[in-house]
């Protein structure tokens, strides 16, 4: 009932928003509408475009690709996390001399690689992933740091008190740790794996939703733009919900997952 | 001196050993702080607890009654002095002893059955039996039909269940115990204490119990042990309950020994908890 209702409100944002931009553009006031559609397009536009790509099947590929970019970036990007954020929190001594050093490229716009990385890399995929890995791998390396080293005492103590050898302590406290506090940051990281895909596509690319978005800027295409923006805000959302429910069954040990999900 | 203290009986009577189960001597334990002084959080403290015995530690809050039992399980050595265990000095952990603390312990991403069949599993028991065996004993704690729940879906006392099964199934010859049910209401409290005590009395281990309450001291164990006020905590105190087993806690309250024997001590205890009240400031 209540998510009805919610549901209900939802869909109402959308049909006011949309129904305003529609009156906005294309109702005439006094000769001619308040807001110029070659500038902002119409809804009418916008959708006609989204179809036409579909019905074409020219979407497809530029989908692809940058959802193989995203996937790359994200899992490149996560298992050097892991590795790393491990290695720190075991040897303290590698954490501190390295500290600054990370605390210096975690600062640097990763923006201002995207150059580089083109030309090391290529116009192709690559260089769009070392973009991603970039963003993604802080966000796993800062969690499971952070989780290996937040380890309760008290379990960390219960660990050993039950006779747990450094390999067990590894698989059966460290890790599940470590890897509660990467999930939990699943969302930011995966999101920042399409961010730097579709950004480096915008940088310079052949191919992928950030192309699509540049080329129709290029020609004034406005309502390209706008198509290549709802079709990338639709995909974004579609891999957070898929991430949601990898997480609700990853982490039914915890707390909030179990609310969430009666 | 060193350990073998304890009543040595020609009848080896059931609650009397030739060595002593744990043997604290002289230990002190300080620890270093941050800004470079030192804090003694206990003083050449000597306690011996014979093999079978249920020896209740009682002291103002902030005592060090855990540092002494952290001593114990070897999670911290002492600074000075020495433990031994069943005559023999320990060095590292202890392993013949189980710990169940004061807080959350449990892992939280382990089920109950999983959790309490970890402790078999470290000791390389398969895992089908461990988890078998698991089963068994969450049964005996009464908790046969949760074994698929994670901690936060059990209660609080479901919890020190659990914690309980966990320690017991390794069946360690010494357990040590923080005041392990410190955060239950009055109700839970003695439902657990009449738990350990069952399980207990199955099989008769050494038992360090630290609690802050005289009460459940008394009704639980076969000696009370006072400490005094930290810091340079030292122990004052020393007395053997003599009330029969096997006990209900809610009836031994009622018992007339149990009354005189409580006066006496909390006449003591008192002072000690006053001046612990000071130091902490009510904390």
């Amino acid at each position: 009932m209540d998510r009805l209702r919610l549901t209900a409100l939802q869909v109402l944002v959308a049909v006011v928003s949309i129904a305003l931009w529609h009156v906005l553009t294309t109702i005439p006031v006094g000769g001619k509408p308040l807001v110029p559609p070659f500038f902002f397009s119409t809804p009418l536009d916008v959708a006609a475009r989204v179809v036409k790509w579909f019905a074409e099947g020219t979407i497809w590929r530029h989908l692809w690709i940058t959802l193989t970019e995203a996937a790359l970036a994200f899992i490149i990007g996560s298992v050097a996390g892991v590795l790393v954020g491990f290695w720190f929190a075991r040897q303290p001594m590698v954490a501190a001399v390295l500290d600054p050093y990370v605390k210096m490229s975690n600062a640097l716009p990763r923006i201002v690689l995207a150059p580089i990385f083109t030309l090391w890399f290529g116009l192709g995929i690559l260089s769009k992933v070392a973009l991603g890995v970039t963003l993604v791998f802080f966000i796993v390396f800062f969690n499971v740091y952070q989780g290996v080293k937040e380890v309760s005492p008290t379990v960390l103590a219960n660990a050993r008190m039950l006779g747990m050898n450094d390999r067990q302590l590894m698989r059966h406290v460290y890790w599940p740790s470590a890897l509660s506090w990467m999930f939990s940051s699943l969302h930011t990281s995966v999101g920042f794996a399409v961010v730097g895909a579709v950004v480096g596509e915008y940088l310079g690319s052949a191919a992928g939703l950030g192309y699509l978005i540049l080329q129709a800027e290029g020609t004034f295409d406005i309502a390209g733009v706008f198509a290549g923006m709802f079709v990338l805000a639709v995909f974004v959302i579609i891999i957070d919900w898929m991430v949601t429910l990898v997480e609700r069954r990853l982490l039914v040990w915890r707390p909030v997952a179990a609310e969430t999900r009666t | 001196m060193m350990a073998g203290t304890a009543a040595v009986t020609a009848d080896g009577g059931t609650r009397a050993a030739s060595r002593a189960a744990v043997a604290l001597s002289d230990v002190t334990v300080a620890f270093r702080l941050a800004d470079g002084g030192t804090y003694k959080a206990v003083e050449s403290a000597s306690l011996n607890v014979a093999d079978g015995e249920l020896v209740a530690i009682v002291g103002p809050t902030g005592c060090g009654k855990t540092t002494l039992l952290n001593a114990a399980a070897g999670l911290f050595p002492p600074s000075s002095g020495r433990v031994d265990i069943f005559g023999t000095n320990l060095d590292g952990l202890n392993r013949q002893s189980g710990y169940l603390f004061q807080s959350e312990a449990l892992f939280p991403w382990k089920t109950a059955r999983d959790n309490v069949a970890i402790g078999l599993e470290t000791a390389g028991v398969a895992r089908a039996e461990a988890l078998q065996r698991s089963q068994d004993w969450l049964t005996r704690v009464g908790l046969g039909a949760f074994g698929d729940r994670y901690p936060h879906m059990l209660s609080g006392g479901q919890r020190k269940r659990v914690g309980l099964a966990q320690v017991l199934i390794r069946d360690p010859k010494i357990l040590l115990m923080d005041e392990p049910f410190g955060p239950l209401d009055a109700q839970t409290r003695q439902i657990m204490g009449n738990l350990l005590l069952d399980l207990w009395s199955a099989d008769r281990k050494a038992v360090m119990f630290v609690t802050h309450d005289l009460e459940e001291a008394i009704a639980l164990s076969d000696r009370v042990v006072i400490m005094s006020a930290g810091p340079a905590a030292r122990i004052i105190g020393d007395w053997r309950v003599s009330i029969p087993r096997p006990r209900d806690i809610a009836e031994v309250k009622l018992d007339r020994a149990f009354h005189e024997l409580h006066r006496e001590i909390w006449n003591m205890l008192k002072d000690e908890v006053l001046k612990g009240y000071a130091q902490t400031g009510g904390g």
